[in-house]
């Protein structure tokens, strides 16, 4: 397979992995109050061009999640690893779980959005961190 | 509008057959559907064809005119991609140009070529039907997608990997008399269970395998058919393809399949049918939770009931509405850019009375083909009917 030259951003991800780790985590939002992730020119729900950040709310509550043991390549070391999704009102993410056993997560999880980094590539993966209490985060 | 027809269809067996290229899989599988159509070459206006990893595993773009040449036709060819459903999105556009009038004879088909590829470079392959930035950055492959929608599932509306099981099961059991199929052989419940896991709850054996092979249609008009006399007695009577967000986490449900919906509610109306009428089905099962999934959003099952058709015996081989009676991708087997046009292929031969499973749909008038593009972004359902 190709390989794309080294640090090429990716305009609105990259940024936005940025203010995850800087704590200033954001979606984006329309008119209408849908909610999305970057980047975008319009909202992908109505169409709105009325396209605004919002601070992300704090926490999140796992939805689902598996245990990974086949992996893409580009995370061999990293197997088996837990990924989940996770509810943040306007917007769901899809992210890493870590600082937990695999056999201690479960559904209803709260849990923050962080940023890691992958055992087998060095890249930036979006990690979610536990809440043990309400007033971890 | 012009009915279409289907006039011949051709199989490759589907297995691993990694020193096979695409376009000598596409060759042997054109020449048998137009062997079967007893059309002549120089009839075929246009060639349609799926594919899905080319550039990944063959390093191979532009695949239009090559499978032209394969085939031995001189006519304009074009690709298409939509993941897993690259196989039944051509024979959508197909349907569509014989309806209109601008075709009478078209070859429609699609190959993939996946077991040249290592494991994790076919996983990583498949991975590029998520979201690069969103889905696959954050380590998601295509099995933990569907782990994602079971585990979602499972907490909405209950069920086990036990349930889920079943469905490979049966799906083996369907495969045994399928000399095409990639996986001929009968496995029982605690095989599944016990299983290697790939993606929890998802195991070894509720995933199908990574195939290669390649399908083939020819697609005639009603009047080219009649004209030429062609043993064409099924006609695809009704197409629908429905959309969705691409990433899993935008979607509406995590264990339902809009798309799908959709794409059976077009279908379904473009046929002039009702669900109640279906009387055979292949469905995308990628995974068992792809079936379950399926048959839900197609409403050949209640939401929260998919879960147990296969263990209750409603869609076995001697069920009321049998599913994947082909063997399904699951033991079938899955060379992505074939499958769609594989289903048409399959059914085409179970309602004309010469697939092995024939025997078992002996009064079948009405089926559908349900094909899906990564976590069901994209989804094709056809409606395919007995007319002569
Ligand atoms: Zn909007």
């Amino acid at each position: 397979m190709s390989e794309q030259r080294d640090h090429v951003r990716d305009d609105g991800f990259d940024d936005w992995l940025d203010a995850i780790e800087d704590g200033e985590p954001y979606y984006l939002t329309c008119s209408e109050e849908h909610g999305f992730l970057p980047p975008r020119h319009v909202c992908p729900a109505c169409g709105s061009a009325d396209v605004e950040p919002a601070p992300l709310p704090a926490t999140g509550i796992l939805e689902t999640f598996t245990v990974t043991s086949v992996s893409t390549p580009t995370f061999e070391d990293d197997a088996p690893y837990v990924v989940a999704i996770a509810d943040f009102g306007p917007v769901r993410l899809t992210g890493r779980v870590v600082e937990r056993d695999a056999d201690d997560v479960e559904i209803g999880m709260t849990v923050e959005p962080d940023v890691v980094s992958s055992e087998t590539s060095g890249e930036r993966v979006l990690a979610f961190r536990w809440c043990s209490t309400s007033w971890c985060c | 509008m012009s009915e279409v027809r289907v006039a011949g269809i051709g199989l490759t067996p589907f297995g691993e057959y990694a020193e096979r290229t695409t376009r000598e899989l596409f060759a042997e599988a054109s020449a048998s559907a137009i062997d079967d159509a007893d059309v002549a070459r120089t009839d075929v206006e246009e060639v349609l064809y799926g594919n899905f990893l080319g550039e990944l595993s063959e390093r191979q773009g532009h695949q239009g005119p090559l499978m032209a040449e394969a085939a031995g036709v001189q006519a304009p060819a074009a690709r298409y991609e939509a993941a897993c459903a690259s196989g039944s999105a051509p024979v959508r556009e197909a349907v569509k140009r014989i309806r209109s009038g601008e075709s009478d004879v078209l070859l429609v088909g699609g190959a993939e070529r996946m077991t040249n590829l290592t494991t994790a470079d076919a996983t990583g392959a498949l991975a590029t039907a998520a979201d690069d930035l969103w889905e696959v950055r954050a380590g998601v492959t295509f099995p933990s997608a569907y782990a994602l929608m079971a585990r979602a599932y499972f907490d909405t509306y209950g069920g086990s990997r036990e349930a889920l099981a079943h469905v490979a099961v049966k799906n083996h059991e369907h495969a045994l008399s399928n000399e095409l199929a990639h996986q001929q052989q009968a496995i029982d419940v605690s095989d599944v269970l016990e299983a290697p896991r790939i993606s929890s709850p998802l195991g070894l054996y509720d995933s199908c395998p990574i195939s290669d092979g390649a399908a083939a249609l020819v697609l005639t008009s009603e009047s080219y058919a009649e004209e030429h006399g062609l043993d064409a007695s099924v006609a695809i009577t009704g197409t629908g393809q429905g959309g969705d967000r691409l990433a899993l986490h935008d979607r509406e449900f995590l264990a339902r399949s809009p798309a799908t919906r959709r794409a059976g509610e077009r279908a379904y109306d473009d046929a002039g049918i009702s669900a109640d009428e279906v009387d055979v089905a292949e469905v995308h099962d990628c995974f068992t939770i792809a079936e379950v999934l399926a048959i839900e959003a197609l409403d050949l099952e209640p939401i929260g009931e998919g879960i147990s058709a296969a263990r209750d015996c409603r869609t076995t081989i001697d069920g009321d509405r049998p599913v994947n009676l082909s063997g399904g991708l699951k033991a079938k087997g899955h060379p992505v850019g074939a499958t769609g046009t594989a289903q048409i292929a399959e059914i085409a031969a179970l309602l004309r009375g010469d697939h092995p499973n024939s025997e078992y749909v002996e009064d079948a008038t009405t089926a559908l083909t349900h094909n899906a593009g990564g976590t069901v972004a994209t989804a094709i359902v056809h409606v395919l009917e007995v007319v002569a």
